[in-house]
């Protein structure tokens, strides 16, 4: 399978103090799925994030597709954005519009200034957008708006709206941290068909290492900015654990022990 | 053990400090005024009593003399016709500006220019907008209007600035990361947050802008019901008229209110 | 799937914007404005300012007279705004929902309210200028009776927000109605009504510039008085002076807001 994305010599530097990644190198294939682990404030959150450019690197290069990602000019990097879908912790959905629109809000980057503007979507956009919402189990919310439905249908609608992108990787930032066990597993289990049925490389960070290791192809564990594994799940011992998460690893255990479904 | 009967100092705490320097400061300040405000030869109970009849007649016994009720109305539309367009220009030109001073859709270079020139535009009274405007256009509606416009402006950029920023950062990050343009997030995803904040604090400024209006009518000629409370009182020192005057401008003031009111309560609804 | 959804949504984005357009059409018409006048006077009044509208040395033998003015301008939107506060406190605690003595004196207390705040200080001025003439005293009641009505509303609606739970508990050790207000209604909702009352003194400024104007006193009285005999120079200097006394007001109270609030 080929290379769809590599970090080569990735660094970037807030201010002159907080390094927040240091010489990350690491590759994704395509049709995998990846899961970025690490303690919080390791950098998962600015790494996800050079790979769209919602955070530029200081240094290194970034090849998403055969391009380089830093090198793109504004049009080029829309471009580049449409083909990468995103969903956040928080959903960050629109509350007070419906759940069609959006998910609509998926096509903006293909759509002309105004078109966008005026928000006319074309009768084949909206069916794509109802089919997904059927594939998420979300036929009956369709036009319900978003501040009525759970934390589990709100992220569902995030992920409608980055699969209407028609995106080649979905990059997914803590998808579940707000969630409870059960909304978490139906979100992680989308993730994966969307992964195996739908052939779209799937980049999730996430803190719970149980559910990492039960979904991911393979897993990269990040501290202090710096890549300190990366392998298959089967690989990560308690001393590569340990490796990642630091000090902080016995603790870990304790409390996510039986918290997170697996 | 050592008894200490003494309560311990208490300690010094900035904010009460303040709000009790605040608080001198005025009682000072009014007393220094009203001491030493130049009365001329004022007889404070008679001006009193005076003005206890005068309002006596003037709410008890109204009249038009100078014009029918319907002029009146007609007056009274003008005056609110000049509040609408104020209030109008006002929220387009505000909200452009708005969306330029927003800490989550702008730069902090331009959102500080912006926030300055809105800060001087309040600072100017909107009477001495209107008659700096006369001298251009000369006395009338654009001067009335434009002028008028100014204050609307500084007010609402303000208030929609702030409901804007009330929209969270990370709605805007899935858009822009989605490949959306800056109007195109603004248009589907700040507006239909914002929207009835921005109505609401649009409707209060319209509010606000027809007692401007009445007071530019007598102030600066701006044409409109004002005006005629203006020649009542200084022209034909017709205490009945105003009077007249005073109860038509309450009733519409009233009606807007309640006007605002519902409109506020039917968003909610719909919010 | 129906398009309904959104054609029904367009639908209503569409009617707003012909009821918008109808009534600037109506409002138009009826005040007579003249559009094209409109958006060429205000380039026309930005070159005609800078070139006339600039103190110039002769203005500045006025300064004494403006500061003088400015002075008593300031010192009666303040005084008035004080004055006013005592009463719209008193009416406030007796009229709130929460602190009320209930009953019709509420109801009243809000009434006097709104009919205060609704006759406006134009209004007042000039029914006030036929017993008290050209006096300061004019504006002060004027701004007095605006203020009132403004304040007692605003007060109100701070007190109403107000947590009743330290007031329950007053009320518990058998306070009684003077000490819970005294000791618990406003020594918690302070901040808030010093802000408005910084709020009220900002706007009166304003405003007493206005009433200067309507009843011959104050700086409002003064700049008339150049802007009538055509001395640019002279009213210009008189703006910057308000301006820069309205901007030191407001970053005074902008500075007592954040530390109290």
């Amino acid at each position: 399978m080929r290379t769809l994305l590599e970090f080569k010599h990735v660094s970037k530097q807030y201010g002159s103090e907080t390094r927040a990644l240091s010489d990350v190198n690491f590759a994704v294939k395509e049709g995998e799925f990846v899961s970025i682990i690490g303690p919080s404030g390791a950098g998962k959150s600015t790494l996800l994030r050079c790979i769209n450019r919602m955070i530029d690197a200081s240094s290194g290069e970034i090849v998403f597709d055969n391009a380089s990602v830093l090198a793109l000019n504004k049009n080029e990097l829309k471009k580049l954005r449409t083909r990468i879908g995103m969903i956040f912790q928080h959903y960050n959905l629109v509350n007070r519009l419906s759940v069609i629109e959006n998910v609509l809000h998926g096509r903006l980057g293909y759509k002309s200034t105004l078109a966008g503007v005026l928000g006319l979507y074309t009768k084949e956009e909206k069916a794509q957008a109802y089919r997904l919402l059927q594939v998420l189990g979300l036929q009956e919310q369709v036009y319900k708006r978003c501040d009525q439905l759970s934390g589990g249908q709100k992220q569902r609608v995030g992920i409608a709206r980055a699969l209407v992108q028609d995106p080649k990787m979905l990059l997914c930032d803590e998808p579940i941290a707000s969630l409870d066990p059960n909304s978490s597993k139906v979100i992680m289990e989308h993730l994966r068909d969307i992964c195996s049925k739908m052939g779209i490389t799937v980049v999730v960070n996430l803190h719970q290492v149980d559910v990492a290791m039960n979904y991911s192809d393979r897993i990269v564990g990040v501290n202090k900015g710096t890549v300190v594994y990366d392998g298959p799940p089967a690989g990560l011992t308690k001393e590569k654990l340990r490796a990642i998460y630091g000090a902080d690893y016995d603790k870990l255990t304790e409390e996510e022990g039986g918290r997170h479904v697996g | 053990m050592h008894a200490n009967t003494n309560i311990p100092a208490k300690p010094f705490n900035k904010s009460s400090f303040v709000i009790r320097m605040t608080l001198l400061m005025l009682v000072a300040l009014t007393l220094f005024g009203l001491l030493t405000f130049d009365y001329k030869d004022l007889v404070l109970s008679e001006a009193i009593r005076k003005t206890g009849d005068t309002l006596g007649t003037m709410l008890i016994e109204p009249h038009a003399k100078h014009f029918t009720f319907g002029e009146a109305l007609g007056q009274v539309t003008i005056t609110i016709g000049l509040a609408f367009l104020t209030t109008l220009f006002g929220a387009v030109i505000a909200l452009f500006l708005a969306l330029l001073t927003a800490r989550n859709l702008s730069r902090p270079a331009v959102s500080l220019a912006i926030k300055s020139v809105v800060a001087f535009i309040r600072a100017v009274p909107t009477v001495l907008w209107v008659l700096i405007f006369a001298v251009a256009a000369g006395l009338g509606s654009v001067a009335a209007v434009i002028g008028m416009t100014f204050h609307s402006i500084s007010y609402l950029v303000k208030a929609y600035s702030e409901s804007i920023e009330e929209l969270e950062d990370g709605v805007i990050e899935a858009l822009r990361a989605s490949g959306a343009g800056w109007w195109q997030i603004v248009f589907q995803a700040v507006l239909p947050s914002s929207i009835s904040y921005i109505i609401s604090w649009t409707f209060v400024r319209f509010e606000i802008n027809f007692a401007v209006a009445v007071a530019m009518g007598a102030a600066a000629g701006a044409g409109g019901i004002g005006f005629d409370m203006f020649m009542a009182s200084n022209f034909y020192f017709d205490i009945r008229e105003i009077g007249f005057i005073t109860y038509m401008i309450l009733a519409f003031a009233i009606l807007l209110e309640l006007l605002a009111r519902w409109i506020k309560r039917k968003l909610a609804v719909n919010a | 799937m129906s398009g309904s959804f959104f054609l029904r949504k367009r639908l209503n984005t569409l009617f707003f914007c012909a009821l918008v357009l109808a009534l600037t059409i109506i409002a138009i018409i009826i005040t007579e404005y003249d559009v094209v006048k409109g958006f060429t006077s205000v380039p026309k009044a930005a070159e005609w300012a800078v070139s006339n509208f600039v103190p110039n040395e002769k203005a500045m033998d006025k300064l004494p007279d403006i500061i003088d003015k400015l002075l008593e301008t300031l010192l009666v939107s303040i005084a008035a705004t004080s004055t006013a506060a005592v009463f719209a406190l008193v009416f406030a605690v007796l009229g709130s929902q929460k602190t009320g003595i209930g009953g019709p004196f509420s109801m009243i207390s809000r009434w006097i309210a709104t009919v205060f705040r609704n006759i406006d200080v134009a209004a007042w001025s000039m029914i006030l200028l036929f017993s008290f003439g050209q006096n300061v005293l004019t504006g002060y009641l004027a701004l007095f009776f605006c203020s009132f009505g403004f304040l007692t509303r605003a007060f109100m609606e701070s007190i109403d927000e107000m947590s009743m739970s330290s007031v329950e508990a007053l009320r518990a050790t058998g306070a009684g109605y003077i000490h819970i207000v005294a000791h618990s209604v406003i020594p918690s909702s302070l901040p808030q009504l010093i802000s408005w009352v910084l709020f009220t003194i900002e706007t009166n400024i304003r405003q007493a510039t206005l009433i200067g104007i309507l009843t011959g006193t104050g700086i409002g009285f003064l700049f008339n008085l150049y802007y009538k005999s055509l001395n640019y120079a002279s009213a210009s200097l008189a703006v910057i002076a308000i301006v820069v006394a309205i901007m030191i007001i407001e970053s005074v109270s902008n500075y007592v807001r954040r530390v109290i609030m």
